[in-house]
């Protein structure tokens, strides 16, 4: 029962921190280009506004196009409780290994993909077009770079995985660094951040998760925004724990728990702010050319397991 | 008992194919009877299938028919009785589409009786090819399966179309037939009779395995679908009626994966890891090529054939990982590979049955076959739609739906990929499964451009305006199917358990982990590699839903909200002419992955008569590399060879004079 409200707590605070990284990544960003900037707790204010504001849905609109914002929510909400954020062995990780997460990830796509389609204007079905391109090619090279780390501890569970990891001795192993390479790629192209997408504009030449949002309005868009922000807090909680397992709580005691959550918000404020850094310093591509950076996530996760077949099995 | 109640299948679906001529008449009660008798026969079936799945000890009975020293032996095992439940189901659901669809060819004044006789012969002939176990009678129901659903296919025989497709699909089922013939004479040769015990006890050197097994996997592969025998279903799908589509799609080329499995895994014996490799490449290869093509297709049902390729190469995928794991020595991994491939037999006999029952329907009302003249159509057919989205969302393989289930154990068998010793094998394997990824990524971004261009948005032409609901047994055949589709999904404990006999059957070992933790987890391998609650999963979507309904539901009394024109960055009046059209929206990814279809691009120039034109033409490999060529070739050696005709009389008498000279030298 202990551990049920654990998890539960778990996710709620999961699901509480993520607008307030996002609001970190954007505030670091500003401070990097001499702006003043937002202050991170920003997002909290806007989607407070969002929630108050009344819903005006276009004339055409049908159901699918209300249900969306509930369905994108809600699977990402039962991936957060699915990803280990402070402790492992949970009973909700047995729930869902990795490849239903990205499962989960793929259907709150498709709603939302479905949702861009639904008014029949063009940004919209440009949005969903180049949203599905994009994630059909990144998904692959997810599942990928999360095979190799499932084979070398044969388990696709995220929790086990993160505890084997924690209980074996520390060692540098290539397949894990290729397998981080093309998650770090894949992350970048399915959290819609800047080679690929850019999160805070609203050109129609540029933008692909904002074309799909733009009829929403009130608490539907809040709750696609929120998602949003709960994707990249999943993704960034994904490549810590993964990759730099050390701090995530083994044993369920207030102190590895409490000693487990200061590290992870040091983590996460670090990875905030070297994306804020990546940001910055890169310009976003031009759509075709996404591709090629997603074939690269690819053949480096392909890499990674090939290596870890080759390497470190015989 | 299931045997018997089997044969009084048999008998119904027989007695719906006789009843037209008898009730020449009674066009009507024909009608209305044949439907009936043929959705008791699929009931009977589907009953007959689950009770030998339930009782595991094959029955068998020697029917007194056929030539005295060749009686026709049948026999109701566990892996016939699955593929009898699924074929079953799906004529009972058909049978109740069947009436309503066919109203529309009574209007136009084509005869029925053409139609339900062959589809009960259709029936008849997949119910007795399930219970055979000989030679004689699988051939026998296997070319009456091929001739009856040729009669199908070429059923608006007026249409050029029409007539070619059924020409190409009959062509390739005789040349398949003739491919397992000669593999089943192979067996019989060593095994001295024709019954599949004795084929199952004969004793073959290795390399007569090995062509034994290519010629089935040929003969199987070209009925399934493989690539590159795939040409005839793109073909032969699209211009047969919609619930025939249904059942040649969701429920033939099943039965070509039970003749294939029937002759690897029970009559050969022996399973050679290197045969696992080749169907595992195949398989992947037909997965990813058939998924390409799909997307690039603007015609509903011609698209859905081209998943349907997709689809019998990720059941390939995880009978080649069977194979390889049952070669090498792996039972236990050979179980859940098999244990895959058979679970997503009857997933996509589900959802591609749904869908094409859904594609009949959306044809019957908008009576186009082109996605781009669709559109909006799910303000007017609500419930067509919901059940097509949930076959979209079954074949595109996402949680909680059936066809996840089914790719999942696929990727968990293809993660035991390092327990094999050869480190070619283990590292192609995982390439394998990179296939498959790609493979149901792409199906979610096809599935997503097939209803968002069909129910989305706005009507595109006056039929789309003016489409309505479907009658009765239409939306109820939808209903069933899509409820069985999220049943599978969500509680697949039970049915693994029920396939496991047929693993422990043919393999000699089930899967005893992957039910052990109850009916809300499944397992395949232990609860620390993998688990999945598929229940759980749905029940905390469910729960997360209401949450935020109630937390972010301030007006929650029932109130509609305020509609108002949309937005679109204020560019003023949408029309059905600026949004996206199913070309348009695959457009980046036939630019991505350009070479693997030959494209044709053609830009019309502006004239008086018409604006300019943008024509796209995407071919196929297959044909263009492949079937052109031997077609050219056939056509070279005939006018080689047709020298030799003079037309003179005289020349043939010489012909055979020489003749007789040469065979008397040779014989004395």
């Amino acid at each position: 029962m202990n551990g049920w409200l654990l998890a539960i707590v778990q996710t709620l605070v999961f699901i509480g921190a993520a607008p307030f990284f996002s609001g970190w990544v954007k505030w670091s960003k500003c401070k990097l280009q001499n702006r003043r900037g937002a202050p991170p707790w920003q997002p909290y204010r806007d989607l407070k506004k969002l929630f108050g504001k009344e819903i005006v849905l276009p004339q055409n609109a049908s159901p699918i196009f209300r249900l969306a914002p509930y369905i994108v929510f809600s699977v990402t909400a039962i991936a957060c409780s699915v990803v280990p954020l402070v402790a492992v062995g949970l009973p909700t990780s047995a729930l869902a290994d990795v490849i239903v997460l990205v499962g989960l990830f793929a259907l709150g796509r498709f709603f939302l993909s479905l949702a861009g389609m639904d008014i029949g204007t063009a940004f919209g079905g440009m949005g969903s077009s180049r949203e599905v391109t994009i994630s059909s090619l990144a998904e692959p090279a997810m599942l990928l770079a999360v095979f190799t780390l499932a084979m070398s501890v044969s388990s696709t569970n995220l929790s086990s995985v993160i505890s084997t990891l924690l209980l074996r001795p520390f060692q540098l192993y290539p397949s894990f660094i290729f397998a981080a390479m093309g998650l770090v790629l894949v992350a970048m192209a399915e959290t819609g951040r800047i080679p690929v997408d850019n999160p805070a504009t609203h050109l129609e030449l540029t933008m692909i998760h904002e074309a799909m949002i733009l009829e929403y309005c009130g608490r539907h868009l809040a709750l696609m925004e929120w998602s949003a922000m709960l994707k990249l807090m999943l993704y960034a909680v994904l490549l810590v724990n993964l990759f730099f397992p050390w701090g995530v709580a083994i044993t369920l005691t207030p102190a590895a728990l409490a000693f487990a959550a200061i590290i992870m918000i040091v983590k996460l404020l670090l990875l905030g702010l070297a994306l804020a850094v990546a940001e910055t310093g890169l310009a976003k591509m031009r759509l075709f050319r996404v591709p090629q950076l997603l074939g690269l996530a690819f053949i480096l996760s392909l890499l990674g397991m090939l290596s870890h077949i080759i390497l470190e099995v015989r | 008992m299931p045997l018997f109640i089997a044969k009084i299948a048999i008998i119904l679906a027989l007695f719906s194919a006789l009843l037209p001529p008898l009730l020449k008449r009674r066009p009507q009660l024909s009608k209305t009877l044949a439907f009936s008798l043929l959705g008791l026969a699929g009931l009977t079936a589907a009953g007959a299938g689950a009770m030998a799945l339930l009782h595991p000890a094959p029955l068998s009975e020697v029917l007194p028919v056929g030539l005295p020293w060749l009686q026709a032996h049948i026999q109701l095992d566990s892996l016939a009785g699955f593929f009898l439940a699924i074929v079953g189901l799906v004529t009972a659901v058909a049978a109740c589409y069947g009436p309503g669809y066919t109203y529309e060819f009574e209007k136009e004044g084509l005869p029925l009786a053409p139609l339900t006789i062959f589809t009960g012969l259709f029936v008849t002939s997949m119910f007795l090819l399930l219970l055979a176990a000989d030679a004689f009678s699988f051939m026998f129901s296997w070319e009456l399966m091929s001739v009856s659903s040729y009669f199908l296919v070429s059923y608006q025989h007026y249409k050029l179309e029409n007539r070619n497709a059924a020409f190409l699909y009959l062509l390739m089922a005789q040349v398949g037939g003739l491919c397992i013939l000669l593999g089943y004479g192979v067996l019989a040769g060593f095994g001295s009779d024709f019954s599949f015990t004795a084929m199952a006890t004969a004793q073959l050197s290795s390399n007569w395995q090995t062509i034994a097994f290519l010629l089935a996997f040929v003969g199987f592969g070209m009925k399934a679908g493989i690539v590159p025998l795939h040409v005839w279903l793109p073909q032969a799908h699209p211009v047969a009626p919609s619930h025939i589509s249904a059942l040649m799609s969701g429920v033939m080329l099943k039965v070509a994966i039970y003749g294939f499995i029937r002759f690897t895994y029970d009559l050969l014996g022996e399973i050679h890891w290197t045969w696992g490799v080749l169907v595992l490449l195949i398989g992947a290869a037909s997965a990813l090529l058939g998924v390409l093509y799909a997307l690039m297709q603007h015609d509903l049902k011609r698209l859905l054939a081209y998943h349907s390729v997709e689809n019998i190469g990720i059941i390939y995928i995880g009978l080649g990982l069977s194979m390889i794991f049952a070669g090498t020595g792996h039972l236990a991994l050979a179980a859940l590979g098999l244990v895959a491939a058979l679970y997503h037999c009857l997933n996509h006999a589900l959802f591609k049955s749904l869908l094409f029952l859904g594609a009949g329907a959306v044809l019957q009302q908008s009576r186009q076959h082109d996605m781009e003249q669709m559109g909006g159509l799910i303000h007017r057919m609500p419930v067509t739609a919901s059940c097509f989205l949930i076959g979209c969302i079954s074949i595109s393989a996402l949680p909680p739906f059936n066809g996840f289930v089914s790719e999942w154990l696929t990727f968990q068998a293809a993660l035991q990929g390092p327990v094999l010793e050869s480190g070619v094998l283990g590292s192609l394997i995982p390439v394998a499964a990179a296939a498959l990824a790609l493979t149901g990524a792409l199906a979610a971004a096809c599935f997503v451009k097939v209803f968002g261009v069909i129910f989305l948005g706005l009507p595109r032409n006056a039929e789309a305006v003016q489409a309505h609901e479907v009658s009765f047994g239409m939306t109820f055949a939808q209903i069933v199917l899509a409820a069985c589709c999220l049943l599978f999904g969500v509680l697949p404990t039970w049915t693994i358990g029920a396939l496991s006999v047929i693993s422990q059957s043919l393999l000699g070992e089930a899967l005893p982990e992957a039910t052990a933790h109850g009916w809300l987890w499944l397992t395949p391998i232990a609860s620390e590699t993998a688990s999945y609650g598929a229940p759980m999963v749905l029940l905390g979507l469910g729960l997360a839903w209401i949450l935020v309904w109630l937390g972010f539901h301030p007006q929650r009394r029932r109130q509609s909200l305020r509609r108002g024109e949309p937005w679109d960055c204020g560019f003023g009046a949408l029309n059905e002419r600026t949004q996206y059209t199913a070309t348009a929206f695959s457009m980046p990814i036939r630019r991505i992955f350009g070479p693997a279809w030959p494209i044709k691009e053609q830009l019309e120039p502006a004239s008086d008569l018409q604006p300019q034109r943008y024509l796209l033409h995407i071919g196929d490999w297959a044909w263009q590399k492949i079937y052109l060529p031997l077609g050219r070739l056939v056509l070279t050696a005939a006018k080689r060879t047709a020298l030799i005709q003079g037309g003179n009389i005289r020349v043939y008498l010489t012909y055979s004079f020489f003749t007789l000279i040469f065979i008397l030298w040779v014989l004395v």
